[in-house]
């Protein structure tokens, strides 16, 4: 009896003990939110780990939940790639960052034709996505590509069937180049699409596998994803009217002519920007965080990080497929956003 | 009731530990049936919890749109129009056409391992059954979507496209992209997942059927057929329409595989090839970004799912309840 007593009691203390540990070492950075970024922010987070012994738990549940987990202040840090608008931010007293930068890419499936061989401009993109254009020999395309064979072959339409900040950038894009697409369309983390193919995928990995299967797909995806999967992607017409090829060269083009600070929250929209090399469709991830946190500590640690990884991350970033910010924006952003942060 | 013992002429000496011991007994039989109670009660405290959080969370679509949210056809979330009829004819026409493959099937195999199987050959089949009741859904999605989708398009969608295809009356239903996804690909997925659910119940309720039942048949001169039709059939009534109700009930709330198949499409489908979505596979897309009236709707959705598969559960009840009394009489 007295041995179990004893027992009983060792197994509470070593429980009070351990928690008095656990809570001791919770100085976990927490943030939630957008998926596109999820990749590098977890990369960062092993290395930040690995070089100061703090970790990071970034939970990539999608925009609009990272949007809501802030809110609610149950994580430090909120991750969206739609940004918030600057009224809803000073409302909620926070303030919003750009972290990194990458691009949507669409891609194809016909036999034959190489990746970067199709051209493709945004109002023709527009309506293969509304379903105007059903059949990828038809004479729009054709004219932009001109002396190719194109198959008498229909297309299939394939997008996100999941909410997502990609689905944002794209519609984003095809909004601000096509009014029947912003019309019929809109843009929106998920939106209804008219083309009587289209079919849904989960997750950019969903649309990959269906685009890969299908002769005749069209879809949409981020640029890692294209590497990743070898996928057929297309040229695009930039707003300079210019071919582009999609990569990390082409996205920091649309990045270095964007003027951050021309919108409160620094929420601007990349999407058609100027310049010959200019990826068109190419997108910035945003942070949310609070100017008066209730847990100023770990605030302090979250800016931690990201002043780390803005000098440290660049070449895991590139790595990743990701175009990293440059030295003079995380400057900016340091003197200007930062220092709005209490600490 | 407290000491009938002592009444006892001879049993005095015994009958105060015979007292006690009946104390303890029915003090411990008190606790013991009132903690079994309260276990079952918490299921029912948390089955009422969901329907009244379901319909908390739904009563803005509900208000909104009222009893037509279930006919509407719509699904625009940037317009906040939404109804529910999208996803409904998804997932009945899904879990119909996996019960109807997947029931005869099951029967079949039920009556081979329980009448005509050699003894050797039971044992390994009815594990393999067994085993195939416990692959974890999306291993059945990641099947569907790489492995059958691919096949489906190309050796069973294209044939029956040109077989039936053109014919009238029927010939709409093979129309369509034959991309290998879409209501019929869901539905066939969704029988193989299915399958070993009402297979094994069934398997488990012919093996019931009392020995000597079944061997006075065979003494009389029945074959299988007649024996399984006469007898094994009526005995096992019950639990053969609680298996496929299981089965049914799975077929409805399957989520992951749906969603890899289905084809993910908010809108009617027009033939059996089309894509189309369910209930479960819009929760599962649409969740992780949904806001304020989306994330309404979504809740409202979840609650007509809870509502079919209470209306089918129901009907199975009753459907049991009228078979046994037209026995009775």
């Amino acid at each position: 009896m007295n041995t179990k007593r004893n027992f009983v009691k060792t197994l509470a203390m070593t429980a009070i003990a351990t928690l008095a540990i656990s809570s001791a070492f919770a100085a976990d950075i927490t943030g939630a939110g957008a998926t596109f970024p999820f990749p590098i922010y977890a990369k960062w987070a092993e290395a930040y780990k690995a070089a100061t012994g703090n970790g990071l738990n970034y939970q990539s549940i999608g925009s609009s939940g990272g949007i809501r987990q802030i809110k609610a202040k149950t994580v430090t840090f909120g991750a969206t790639d739609a940004p918030v608008s600057g009224d809803d931010l000073a409302k909620d007293g926070m303030v919003q960052f750009p972290a990194i930068i990458g691009g949507t890419v669409p891609v194809l499936n016909i036999d034959g034709i190489k990746p970067g061989e199709l051209r493709i401009s945004g109002p023709v993109l527009a309506d293969m996505f509304i379903g105007n254009i059903t059949k990828w020999n038809d004479a729009k395309i054709a004219a932009l590509n001109p002396g190719k064979k194109l198959p008498d072959l229909e297309i299939t339409v394939v997008h996100r069937a999941d909410g997502s900040g990609t689905t944002f950038n794209f519609t984003d894009y095809l909004s601000a180049v096509s009014k029947d697409f912003s019309d019929k369309v809109g843009k929106g983390a998920a939106v209804k699409w008219p083309a009587a193919s289209s079919v849904g995928g989960k997750g950019n990995e969903g649309v990959a596998a269906n685009v890969n299967r299908v002769k005749g797909a069209l879809g949409y995806v981020e640029y890692a994803y294209v590497k990743k999967n070898n996928m057929t992607f297309m040229k695009m017409l930039n707003a300079d009217g210019k071919y582009v090829e999609p990569d990390d060269k082409t996205f920091a083009s649309a990045a270095a002519g964007a003027d951050w600070f021309s919108v409160p929250g620094m929420g601007i929209s990349m999407v058609n920007a100027k310049g010959a090399d200019s990826w068109p469709i190419s997108t910035a991830s945003f942070i949310l965080m609070y100017k008066e946190p209730t847990d100023k500590a770990a605030s302090a640690e979250a800016l931690k990080f990201f002043e780390w990884a803005f000098k440290n991350g660049k070449k895991m970033a590139e790595d990743l497929d990701y175009v990293p910010l440059p030295d003079k924006l995380t400057d900016q952003i340091r003197s200007r956003v930062f220092s709005q942060i209490q600490k | 009731m407290h000491s009938p013992s002592s009444q006892m002429a001879d049993g005095q000496l015994v009958s105060d530990g015979m007292v006690a011991i009946a104390k303890k007994q029915r003090v411990q039989d008190f606790f013991f049936h009132r903690i079994t109670q309260a276990f079952s009660l918490l299921v029912l405290a948390a089955l009422l919890g969901i329907i009244i959080s379901l319909f908390v969370n739904a009563w803005p679509t509900f208000q909104k749109f009222g009893f037509q949210f279930i006919w509407r056809i719509e699904w625009d979330i940037i317009n906040q129009d939404f109804g529910a009829a999208i996803a409904i004819v998804g997932t009945i026409a899904s879990a119909t056409i996996a019960m109807l493959l997947a029931v005869p099937l099951a029967f079949g195999i039920a009556v081979f391992l329980t009448e005509t199987c050699p003894a050797w050959l039971r044992r390994p089949l009815g594990t393999s059954i067994e085993l195939l009741a416990a692959v974890p859904s999306i291993i059945y999605g990641m099947f569907g979507l790489f492995v059958f989708a691919p096949l489906f398009a190309d050796y069973i969608q294209m044939p029956l496209k040109h077989l039936l295809g053109g014919m009238p009356i029927v010939g709409f239903l093979f129309g369509g992209a034959t991309n290998g996804m879409g209501i019929l690909a869901a539905g066939i997925v969704l029988a193989f997942m299915v399958l070993p659910f009402v297979a094994a119940v069934m398997r488990d309720v012919f093996e019931i059927t009392p020995a000597i039942l079944r061997e006075s048949a065979y003494g009389l001169g029945c074959t299988t057929w007649e024996v399984v039709r006469q007898v094994v059939l009526p005995y096992t009534q019950k639990g053969v329409i609680g298996g496929v109700m299981l089965g049914l009930g799975r077929a409805l709330g399957e989520t992951m595989a749906v969603t890899f198949v289905i084809g993910n499409a908010n809108r009617m489908p027009t033939s059996l090839f089309s894509p189309g979505t369910s209930i479960a596979s819009v929760l599962a897309n649409e969740f992780g970004e949904a806001e304020g009236f989306h994330f309404s709707t979504l809740f409202a959705l979840g609650f007509l799912l809870f509502v079919i598969t209470f209306v089918v559960l129901a009907a199975a009840k009753a459907m049991i309840i009228r078979a046994e009394k037209a026995k009775g009489t």
